[in-house]
């Protein structure tokens, strides 16, 4: 498993008295400069952020905000309801991880340590639909939660999650139990366990990678969600941060120094999440091969 | 639940057979993953039918729906703003997935190279992939402003003349396209796992027969990473085909509907014009096309994508 941080193998060989060689440096010369390139927006962002509205519409761009103005972001807080958007966004990635960590991982303890007749059969059905291109079903499942009367509510981001949650997370909670030796299962109920503790009291306590690694992949997809919360929430006071940002676009669109800081407050705590559980974010990244967009 | 002692449990396998105990299996089997069949036919199947009777249809949503036979899909036909943005998803995937991917194993091959601090190196070619999309539409909207934005000040610097970027119909989609290059951290962790994969003594083996840095790459590196790479053009190319987040934050289909994206142009007649049927017609036209280059690609795979599972362990 690729991690940013060396792999077991690399730091083996460091061990080893693996060392720079001279002709290695060489290297460093395109990867800091590509790197460079890949950072000046990020650092572009927060710098604009930080600037007053005088240094933000200056032909060369100033680089270094002077003074540091912090005032931007309590700004993106009084003139619109931000607050209120992160407290959205925060109620519908908490109800999803909740929905998909146990839904998914159900389903998954199901498929691979249960026998039943047409297992492998709804198996590759629900397998199947990772390959679907979500828009097919976009208009009919609009026109269901509308006629339920469900638009403009949480529950179209919510729901849907509580019903097996995703075949990729199905599949990669099916790969991680599959390695889970059998015999576990077999003692537990040899002392009368039932299906479900075995599920609940001896899977699931063996299953923290995998539990983190879907976890944050979800976490991080709703908070990026654009589309969904675009179709089904109109109010003001249900607009998540994704889509509240716009707002500020449509609102205050040459304010870039408040949508700057705006923005910086969206990406916060993404960054803390990949720099806190940077091991399982990078894993889910690789296994799935989504990257929550 | 069989809470009864483990003898009691032994002396009703011997009395009944594992008859009892399968069917028992079988239904608790079936409770875990009810959910997860439901769900398929609740958000999948379901859908799927209804979206064929939808898309035979002309409904607004606010009088009963009237059955228009293939109408809508007739319609596809002499629309122009169908086939304009068809011709540009098209483009935009077809230009730009290859280019993603080369510049992703680029920047995967450059980050598994052995120098002290690399792994600084990963974090910051991974950094900007966790910019939510909203904000990065947003930061690229501000950097290429055309007035005083960023990219225009670094054009000022080589000497070039100005460019309004995302308002000059020529440039929109080249620009959408590099744009998408800052955010390849994910195809760049992909490809960089499948190169930690790849042994080292094939390297050392090429090495010793000779083999330069280019044949190493032609003849170790690529066939090895073929899996990763098809793998990846795969999600890519079903990815792009859907773009649509950026397009409609940055430029609504502008300007002259250059930007316009397929999914874009579903979504002005589902949820705009409310044209739900001609809206599940586009919709289907696409699944339909997704699937035919999702197929050639696994029949195409065939003849380059090496699978080697005796290597494997």
């Amino acid at each position: 498993m690729a991690e940013l941080a060396l792999s077991r193998k690399e730091q083996a060989a460091g061990r080893t008295g693996w060392r720079p060689r001279a002709s290695r440096l060489v290297w460093y010369v395109p990867l800091t400069l590509w790197g460079a390139v890949l950072l000046v927006p990020l650092y572009w962002l927060i710098a604009s952020s930080l600037k007053e509205r005088g240094q933000v519409f200056v032909v060369p761009p100033i680089w270094i905000p002077d003074p540091i103005v912090w005032e931007n972001y309590p700004r993106a807080f009084s003139v619109l309801p931000f607050g209120m958007f992160l407290r959205n966004s925060l109620t519908i990635v908490v109800l999803n991880l909740i929905g998909v960590l146990l839904t998914s991982s159900m389903a998954a303890f199901g498929f691979s340590r249960m026998r039943f007749p047409l297992r492998n059969l709804w198996f590759a059905l629900i397998i199947s639909t990772m390959m679907l291109p979500g828009v097919v079903t976009l208009i009919p499942t609009f026109i269901v939660f509308k006629s339920l009367n469900w638009v403009n509510t949480f529950l179209p981001l919510i729901v849907p999650t509580f019903f097996g949650g995703g075949a990729f997370n199905i599949f990669l909670f099916r790969q991680f139990f599959l390695t889970i030796p059998y015999e576990m299962d077999e003692a537990a109920r040899i002392d009368g366990a039932s299906s479900f503790r075995v599920y609940w009291q001896i899977i699931l306590p063996l299953s923290g990678p995998v539990l983190a690694s879907v976890g944050i992949f979800n976490v991080v997809w709703n908070w990026n969600d654009f589309l969904h919360p675009l179709i089904y929430l109109h109010g003001e006071e249900r607009l998540t941060v994704a889509v509240g940002l716009r707002l500020f676009q449509g609102m205050y669109w040459q304010d870039w120094s408040l949508m700057m800081a705006a923005s910086t407050v969206m990406l916060l705590p993404m960054l803390v999440l990949f720099f806190v559980a940077q091991r399982y974010f990078v894993q889910g990244v690789t296994v799935t091969g989504f990257g929550g967009r | 639940m069989s809470m009864s002692s483990a003898d009691g449990q032994a002396r009703l396998l011997a009395r009944r057979g594992p008859s009892k105990l399968a069917r028992r299996e079988a239904i608790e089997g079936y409770l875990f993953v009810l959910p997860a069949i439901l769900g398929f036919f609740i958000w999948v199947a379901g859908p799927m039918v209804a979206s064929v009777a939808i898309s035979l249809s002309r409904w607004d949503l606010f009088t009963p729906p009237v059955w228009v036979g293939a109408a809508n899909y007739a319609k596809l036909g002499p629309d122009p703003l169908f086939s304009k943005s068809l011709v540009n998803t098209a483009f935009y995937t077809f230009v730009g997935v290859p280019l993603h991917l080369i510049v992703a194993l680029l920047a995967a091959m450059l980050l598994n190279v052995k120098v002290y601090g690399i792994s600084i190196y990963r974090t910051a070619f991974y950094v900007p992939s966790i910019v939510p999309v909203v904000a990065n539409t947003l930061l690229w909207l501000w950097i290429l402003q055309p007035e005083f934005g960023l990219a225009n000040a670094v054009i000022d610097l080589v000497g070039l003349p100005r460019q309004t970027w995302l308002h000059d119909p020529v440039l929109a989609k080249p620009v959408f396209i590099v744009m998408s290059l800052w955010s390849l951290g994910t195809q760049m962790v992909i490809f960089l796992a499948g190169l930690q994969g790849i042994p080292e003594t094939l390297y050392e083996a090429a090495a010793i027969d000779g083999a330069g840095r280019i044949t190493r790459f032609q003849s170790v590196t690529l066939p090895l990473l073929s899996p990763v790479v098809f793998f990846n053009l795969v999600i890519a190319i079903i990815g792009s085909f859907q773009v649509f987040a950026v397009a409609f934050i940055a430029t609504q289909g502008g300007p002259n509907d250059e930007t316009l994206f397929y999914v874009l142009y579903v979504f002005r007649h589902g949820f705009e014009f409310f044209n739900m049927g001609y809206a599940a017609a586009l919709a289907w036209v696409l699944f339909a096309i997704v699937l035919v280059f999702t197929l050639i690609q696994f029949a195409m795979s065939r003849s380059w994508v090496y699978y080697e599972s005796y290597l494997k362990r």
